[in-house]
């Protein structure tokens, strides 16, 4: 009982977390302070308090996107099994689900932001579709090895299976399946070297140029869904790299809230010392990903 | 005495390093030369014995080849010392260097029983030669270097391959793995058959690139084009006779395990064929005559592989054909030098009239053509004809047919370019050159094609008996 | 050991792909170096300890790991080139082939009659799959450089494959074939050299004056 309320309140509560360590660790890097790491939070309850704008052009896609992504997004971390903790829903095939929770995500962003009929949208819309389409198979493939790991189609068994043993007896998989899933985890959410989330040139953003037109707390919701995302591909991330567990339920949430702070220093380091790849080398990476999480199914299925 | 065989080429080399006088530097050629080939003829008279191990053995495969080499090298040595006196406007330290290691490596494949030191000595031929193909220091022979390296690289590369399937036949049959010849020749019936095909199939391909089967001959006439022309002697010649021999080897091991020899065979008869049709389309209408020596060397390399694949009868024709082969591709590359260093250029449309400007020269040509086709009185005559001969005595009308339609056709593709060449006058516009022909250049064509004459009228009874001791090898199972 | 060998192996078919996948030529010599030094360390987790064992992987690290990519880069650093430009193929593409050569690598070794001690590991695989991709770079580069990294590379696939028959290849031939590769690479270099001085390119597919007319 204890356990499912600490799941459930972390899995509200901490995602915004993860941004602002990362902004924190970027600030670090440039020998900035930087904004404090609570930033988001406050972010997010100013936008809350704001009132909405509307486009009179806009329809009720407009409208639904943020709400639709939210939600989605929500439902897909309720799949996710956080640490050694199982997920609050599971069953087999949920997999499945998930992926294409994500799908509706996009697909309700991306139409939304097409709805508003500004060009620089479409551009971004035209962009997410393409790169997610080069980011799917990784994920994909991820699973799918995972899947015959572990011999079951539930996200919550599949994630917890990693341990010591695994990664002594197929350590290459699992590394090429971690790299792959780091990857994929960078692309998905916009980060640099993929996309950068602090760009001010509509010219070259993906994600943000696609949530110009959204206000208020409709762009709460947004921000808070991506920061979820994050969380979300952090912990699948994290469950498959961390190997411990203790058995004891607390130290195993202690364990896991630490992996999630590292990883989000990890991201911060990488935003640091990488540039943003030009647009036409991104689809490079990504199918250099896809080889990488292919090429680990063949080993495991062979 | 044996290890003299490669020692003394590569103390040679390193003389040749040493000497700083660029005239005085060709000099060491003949000096190690001729011990080199009287030292082989000593050993070749002899009963050897192995040594190391039975790594190192003379057996009567090794000799044969050992013959062809040594005597060819002599050749070339002598003649390199004319050759390289008009060639002193550049530096011939690299050329005598690899020369010599060049030597060093052939007479080393000529000993290997191990499968791999045969690999790892046809490999270092094939290094060795590479600089000595970019003597000119052009643009077109930098390309020919690049794709002779490249080409031959890789398929040395393959043979190694091979090589490795074959160990590994060895070892899935639960046999000690093992790559000496006489190891391998007794276990060859038990070896596991699938491996055993996919290692014959990369060995023929890669040391067949080297050899110049076709579809691998492509960087061939570029080579022996752009090569000065001992250089393309010795690469028709030695390289080919090494890369033969390593093929020879492996039929070998192919005899012993008796149900793949049919299979290599066909497999040679194939590619020989293919070789001697490649050299007819091309040879015909060839205006530059070293490149056309390099399809002739095409057409024979096909010759030795449809005479192999033939097998018991054409043997003794094959492994005689091998030397007469190297021994008179020697005579057209070098008198061939001469009339380009002569003409200033190796095309037809410059080369007129050879007989009346370089009467020695041009004689020799001639007479080498007449030999390299397959006519009487020369050498090459009964080595082809016995390959005939045999091909029709075992029911192979077909492959006898085509054989003998093939060499009618390079016969007179050649003649449409060789007879020009020495007939006629030549053209009044031509620049005077330096060159003329002398001792050191004509001297040595001259006596190896006097000793094809010898070889194809009455050969010496030594001789016979030594490739009738090949073929032997080559017949009987183990 | 045999397993954590295994594993290394899978390093060096990711190797493969990096090499496919980059345009940097000092980053392909680079890898390129880093599997020949892979390479090395594996005849050590294979065989009891001996002084012979140790001449080995000395001498492939040597070879592999140091000398030869300090001589390609040489070349190199005379032809002041940095980049693969404009290969025959685009490397996404070619990435993808060598993704499919080495899916094919590891169907076909699984039809390979290996013997039973075998079966289970990647040696034979990861030969075919570093095989195929050397030859891929071979023949979609146009740079002689790039040539020389894919003979290499085919070169690696090979030596793969002899690891696992190392009573058949003594060490006099093993250390024969390493010489003769050094040598090779060596005078390749020099060639480089040339090609670069005489064409101010290393571009192969200018190299065509050489044909039938």
């Amino acid at each position: 009982m204890v356990s499912s309320v600490i799941h459930v309140v972390l899995l509200l509560v901490m995602p915004p977390l993860l941004l602002g360590v990362i902004n924190k660790t970027k600030a670090a890097f440039a020998g900035r302070k930087g904004a404090p790491i609570l930033q988001p939070y406050y972010d997010l309850a100013r936008l809350l308090q704001k009132g909405s704008v509307f486009s009179t052009t806009t329809t009720w896609v407009f409208r639904a996107g943020p709400v639709v992504t939210l939600a989605a997004t929500l439902l897909a971390a309720l799949m996710v099994p956080l640490g050694n903790h199982p997920a609050l829903i599971s069953f087999p095939g949920d997999m499945l689900l998930f992926a294409y929770l994500f799908g509706l995500a996009r697909f309700f962003t991306t139409s939304a932001a097409l709805d508003t009929g500004s060009s620089f949208e479409g551009m971004g819309a035209a962009r997410e579709v393409t790169y997610a389409c080069l980011v799917e198979p990784t994920l994909f493939f991820v699973l799918i090895t995972l899947a015959r790991m572990s011999k079951s189609l539930s996200l919550g068994t599949m994630f917890t299976y990693p341990s010591l043993q695994v990664w002594l007896t197929s350590g290459a998989v699992m590394l090429l399946l971690s790299n792959a899933l780091f990857i994929a985890l960078l692309a998905e959410n916009c980060r640099i070297p993929f996309d950068d989330p602090n760009t001010h040139l509509e010219l070259t953003m993906i994600h943000e140029v696609m949530v110009l037109d959204h206000s208020g707390p409709a762009f709460g919701m947004i921000l808070y869904g991506a920061a979820l995302k994050l969380f979300v591909l952090g912990a699948l991330f994290t469950n498959l790299i961390l190997p411990f567990k203790t058995g004891n339920p607390l130290p195993d949430w202690g364990i896991f809230i630490v992996a999630m702070l590292y990883l989000a220093v990890l991201i911060g380091v990488v935003e640091s010392v990488m540039a943003r790849l030009r647009l036409v080398r991104i689809p490079q990476l990504l199918v250099a990903a896809t080889i990488l999480s292919a090429f680990a199914m063949l080993l495991i299925v062979r | 005495m044996i290890h003299l065989l490669v020692l003394l080429p590569l103390g040679g080399a390193l003389l040749a390093w040493l000497v700083p006088d660029n005239r005085l530097r060709p000099l060491v050629l003949p000096t190690i030369a001729i011990p080199h080939l009287l030292l082989s003829l000593y050993l070749i008279a002899r009963q050897t014995e192995a040594v190391h191990g039975g790594w190192i053995y003379l057996d009567p495969l090794g000799k044969i080849t050992l013959l062809a080499i040594s005597s060819l090298f002599a050749v070339c040595a002598v003649y390199a010392v004319g050759y390289l006196a008009y060639r002193q406007d550049r530096s011939n330290r690299v050329l005598c260097l690899g020369l010599l290691v060049c030597l060093a490596a052939m007479s080393l494949v000529t000993l290997c029983q191990h499968l791999g030191l045969l690999w790892v000595a046809v490999e270092a031929t094939t290094v060795s030669m590479a600089p000595l193909i970019y003597f000119n220091r052009n643009a077109r022979s930098i390309e020919a270097t690049w794709k002779y390296l490249m080409i031959c690289s890789v398929g040395i590369a393959l043979a190694l391959l091979g090589l490795l399937f074959l160990a590994y036949a060895t070892h899935v049959a639960h046999q000690e793995a093992t790559l000496l010849l006489p190891d391998l020749l007794k276990a060859a019936p038990g070896l596991h058959r699938s491996w055993l095909h996919a290692a014959f199939i990369f060995l023929l391909v890669g040391y067949g690139s080297k050899m110049g089967l076709a579809p691998l001959h492509t960087w061939k006439p570029d080579a022996y084009g752009e090569a000065p022309g001992l250089v393309g002697a010795l690469l028709a010649g030695g390289l080919v006779s090494c890369a033969f021999l390593a093929i020879l080897r492996v039929y070998q091991v192919c005899l012993a395990s008796v149900v793949e020899l049919a299979f290599f065979q066909n497999a040679l008869i194939v590619l020989g064929l293919l070789s001697m049709a490649v050299a007819a389309v091309f040879m015909a209408r060839q205006h530059d005559f070293k490149r056309m020596l390099a399809y002739s060397s095409v057409e024979h390399v096909g010759i030795l592989a449809v005479g192999l694949g033939i097998g018991k009868g054409a043997l003794f024709g094959v492994l005689f054909h091998l030397i007469n082969n190297g021994l008179t591709k020697g005579v057209l590359f070098l008198s061939s030098g001469n009339i380009h260093r002569s003409y200033g250029g190796k095309t037809t449309e410059v080369v007129q009239g050879a007989l009346t400007r370089l009467p020695w020269s041009g004689g020799l040509f001639l007479a080498g053509f007449i030999a390299i086709t397959g006519s009487p009185p020369f050498a090459p005559f009964v080595s082809e004809f016995s390959i005939i001969s045999a091909t029709f005595a075992t029911g192979n009308y077909l492959v006898g047919g085509l054989f003998l339609l093939f060499l009618a056709i390079i016969f007179i593709g050649m003649a449409l370019t060789v007879l020009p060449m020495v007939m006629g006058v030549p053209r009044s516009d031509l620049a005077t050159s330096d060159y003329r022909d002398g001792l050191l250049t004509v001297g040595p064509p001259l006596a190896t094609m006097l000793l094809m004459l010898w070889f194809g009228v009455w050969p010496p009874e030594m001789l016979l008996q030594l490739l009738r001791d090949g073929a032997a090898l080559l017949e009987v199972r183990p | 050991m045999i397993t954590f060998a295994d594993q290394l192996l899978v390093l060096v078919m990711l190797i493969n792909f990096i090499m496919l996948g980059t345009s940097r030529l000092a980053f392909a010599i680079r890898a390129v170096a880093v599997q020949g030094v892979v390479l090395g360390i594996i005849p050590g987790l294979l065989h009891q300890f001996s002084g012979h064992l140790l001449m080995i992987t000395a001498s492939i690290i040597l070879a592999k790991g140091v000398v030869i990519p300090w001589m390609i880069n040489d070349a190199v650093r005379k032809a002041q080139i940095r980049r693969e430009v404009e290969p025959f193929i685009d490397y996404v593409p070619t990435l993808l082939l060598g993704a499919v050569f080495t899916a094919l690598a590891f169907v076909f070794a699984q039809r390979l009659p290996l013997a039973p001690e075998h079966r289970e590991l990647l040696f034979v695989p990861a030969s075919i799959a570093t095989l195929m991709t050397g030859f891929l770079i071979l023949t979609t580069r146009r740079k002689a450089i790039s040539q020389v990294i894919g003979y290499l590379v085919l070169e690696n696939g090979i030596f793969i494959f002899g690891l696992l028959l190392t009573d058949a290849m003594p060490f006099m031939v093993e250390a024969g074939a390493l010489l003769d590769l050094l040598v090779g690479i060596f005078v390749m270099g020099i060639v480089i050299n040339h090609i670069n001085r005489e064409f101010s390119s290393v571009d192969t597919s200018r190299l065509q004056a050489l044909r039938e007319e």
